[in-house]
């Protein structure tokens, strides 16, 4: 277990270097003038110009200049210090703000995944083929068919706008009724997901021996269902939904813009609609920081779950 | 069709390992217990699911409106009027106008060149670089199969929209083919890696085929084994892959389109009707409705086209 630990971190190491890299290249790399930039319209003095260029090696030219940049803007970003957006807001405290929201959506859109898609799921995979299987198999691919450009503005204005159910669009302060939509048209997605995988595994597991012995020594189907499949089915579905969490905390980019819900996302979203570039580097190194450790978190949480997983 | 059934029956060789007929010529005259080939079953699987049908209908339908939305509608989505704001239905624009008075029916029915175009050359340039990355990985193993696995990974480890935005971000032309082709070129260079492993796995099960080791005897080189022997195996899975690929690309031009940082005006996409449907819903619904209705019977459609030829294609699933 430990080597596997240590062989997944050493991997986690390149590929955390490997994505900041290319974010980096694409963002900064090549780009114009920075000094010019930082300045705006303000013409920039000679005296200045040394400065920053002397400050931030701009001179350095070649493989050695990048590279030094960007050790720069790894050992920023490793520290926390994501700079300042357009507005002169610091960046670190608009994500401070956002994260318990965006949070609270995520675990909003797990729950609904959890109760309806995995119920459903086991119930489907228990009665392969019956009018339950493929009413839902069909349902969940319409689920996955539509897009959430789709899905969230048709919800925001049939349920909330026009049969007023919820309301249309969560305020400064979100509350959990103003959260329940959104979570449940986020969550619609991997909803669809956890039904089938469950339902596969089930079905698949329903033909495992161990089930069969279990079935022979005379033991109740309640007890064979509830306690043998179901332990070996959840497997995949855990690794799932723990991989979707870290989705959801930056797939929730549409969702959050559509109903204003002052998460991550949402200043993502706003931060692309206004152009403002600082904001959009420093979020989006952020997300992709939370979604390779919540691989890693899931990669180690399967291999303690199922032991096959470390003795490759 | 020929091509597709020997594809499927040295699939089906390689699946079964049983007494079905010989990988290369399945067709073989005079053999009245000839089983039926992989692709047999599940043409006769596919012909009776209405699902199958009814999302063909709709790829054609699409497909014909990309290519000749003339025939669809006769007015002309640009010509916008804005004394006809919101205006109800009336001669031709069966479902009324927008905020801005233009045809919302006329806008959709021309709004789906641009999802088609990016949809389908995404796919098609992610099917070559899959074809490439994953023979290479699968035929050669050892260490370029190393290299190129853990360069999926990487890929792979990448959220596609985030990724996206950082790219399409640098693109500042207002250039609608520039743009258009970004689209396109962004979404193949982040979303080949599935189809990639697809082409992988079954190239490990297609080299270790007698065929494979027959024709190595007789003296063929890496290249012909690759293209003549291992090629066709490795298609129809890539393509059931794609096609559900297709799907997706074109959700994910409607999302970037909304977002604003996809295709811009004058291009007509349903993203950005959409987004501009959504700000004045209050005051009509349609032009909300309408778009959003094409993008999604288009997704909807590949994605079940996709789906219904691979459960047809795995036998594991019936």
């Amino acid at each position: 277990m430990f080597r596997f630990i240590v062989r997944r971190l050493l991997q986690m190491v390149v590929a955390f270097f490997g994505t900041t890299l290319i974010v980096y290249a694409l963002m900064f790399a090549g780009q114009g003038d920075p000094i010019q930039a930082l300045a705006g319209e303000r013409p920039v003095t000679a005296a200045q110009r040394a400065y920053l260029t002397e400050k931030y090696h701009l001179d350095a030219t070649g493989i050695g200049g990048f590279f030094y940049r960007y050790f720069d803007y790894i050992s920023n970003l490793l520290r926390g210090n994501l700079g300042e957006s357009l507005t002169g807001r610091s960046i670190g405290d608009i994500l401070a703000d956002a994260w318990p929201v965006t949070i609270k959506l995520a675990l909003i859109a797990i729950a609904v995944a959890v109760i309806f898609g995995v119920t459903a799921g086991v119930l489907a995979g228990i009665r392969r083929a019956s009018i339950f299987d493929n009413a839902t198999l069909l349902l969940t691919l319409l689920v996955l068919g539509i897009p959430t450009i789709v899905l969230a503005p048709l919800a925001q204005y049939f349920l909330g706008v026009k049969w007023q159910l919820f309301p249309p669009t969560s305020g400064a302060n979100p509350d959990f009724y103003a959260l329940l939509l959104p979570g449940i048209v986020l969550g619609s997605l991997s909803l669809a997901t956890a039904l089938r995988l469950t339902r596969t595994s089930v079905a698949e597991n329903l033909r495992a021996d161990y089930v069969r012995t279990a079935r022979s020594k005379g033991l109740p189907r309640r007890r064979v269902i509830s306690v043998h499949v179901l332990r070996n089915s959840l497997i995949p579905v855990i690794t799932f939904l723990g991989v979707e969490v870290g989705n959801l905390m930056s797939g929730a980019i549409i969702t959050e813009g559509v109903f204003n819900i002052p998460g991550v996302g949402f200043n993502l979203f706003r931060g692309i609609r206004t152009e403002d570039g600082p904001l959009v580097v420093g979020i989006v190194s952020v997300l992709v920081v939370v979604y390779l450790v919540s691989n890693l978190v899931v990669d180690i949480l399967y291999a303690v779950l199922d032991p096959r997983i470390r003795y490759e | 069709m020929s091509d597709f059934e020997t594809v499927a029956a040295s699939e089906n060789q390689a699946a079964r390992r049983g007494p079905s007929g010989e990988p290369g010529t399945p067709n073989q005259v005079g053999q009245p217990r000839k089983p039926r080939s992989l692709a047999g079953d599940a043409w006769r699987d596919l012909r009776r699911k209405p699902i199958f049908w009814i999302s063909l209908t709709l790829v054609l339908l699409i497909t014909a409106m990309a290519a000749v939305p003339g025939l669809f509608t006769s007015n002309d989505p640009a010509d916008c009027v804005l004394s006809r704001q919101h205006a109800a239905p009336s001669g031709g624009a069966i479902f009324g106008y927008d905020f801005q008075g233009c045809d919302t029916y006329a806008r959709a029915v021309y709004g789906a060149r641009a999802s088609l175009l990016v949809g389908a050359f995404s796919a098609l340039m992610t099917g070559a670089i899959a074809l490439v990355v994953g023979m290479l990985a699968g035929y050669f193993g050892g260490w370029v199969d190393a290299v190129l696995s853990r360069l999926i990974d990487i890929v792979l480890g990448i959220p596609l929209l985030l990724a996206a935005i950082v790219l399409l971000k640098r693109v500042s032309t207002d250039s609608s083919t520039v743009r258009l082709a970004s689209v396109i070129f962004v979404l193949a260079a982040l979303g080949w890696t599935t189809a990639a492993r697809v082409v992988r796995s079954s190239v490990i099960t297609a080299r270790e085929q007698d065929y494979v080791a027959a024709a190595r005897m007789l003296g063929a080189g890496n290249g012909r084994i690759m293209w003549r022997h291992i090629l066709p195996n490795a298609l129809a899975p890539a393509i059931v892959v794609l096609t559900i690929a297709l799907g997706s690309f074109i959700a994910a031009e409607a999302t970037l389109s909304f977002l604003g940082i996809g295709l811009k005006e004058p291009t007509i996409s349903w993203g950005i009707d959409i987004n501009s449907g959504r700000v004045h819903m209050r005051e009509s619904a349609t032009p909300l409705v309408v778009p959003s209705t094409f993008l999604a019977l288009t997704v909807l459609a590949f994605i079940m086209l996709g789906d219904a030829i691979r459960d047809a294609f795995d036998p594991k699933l019936r």
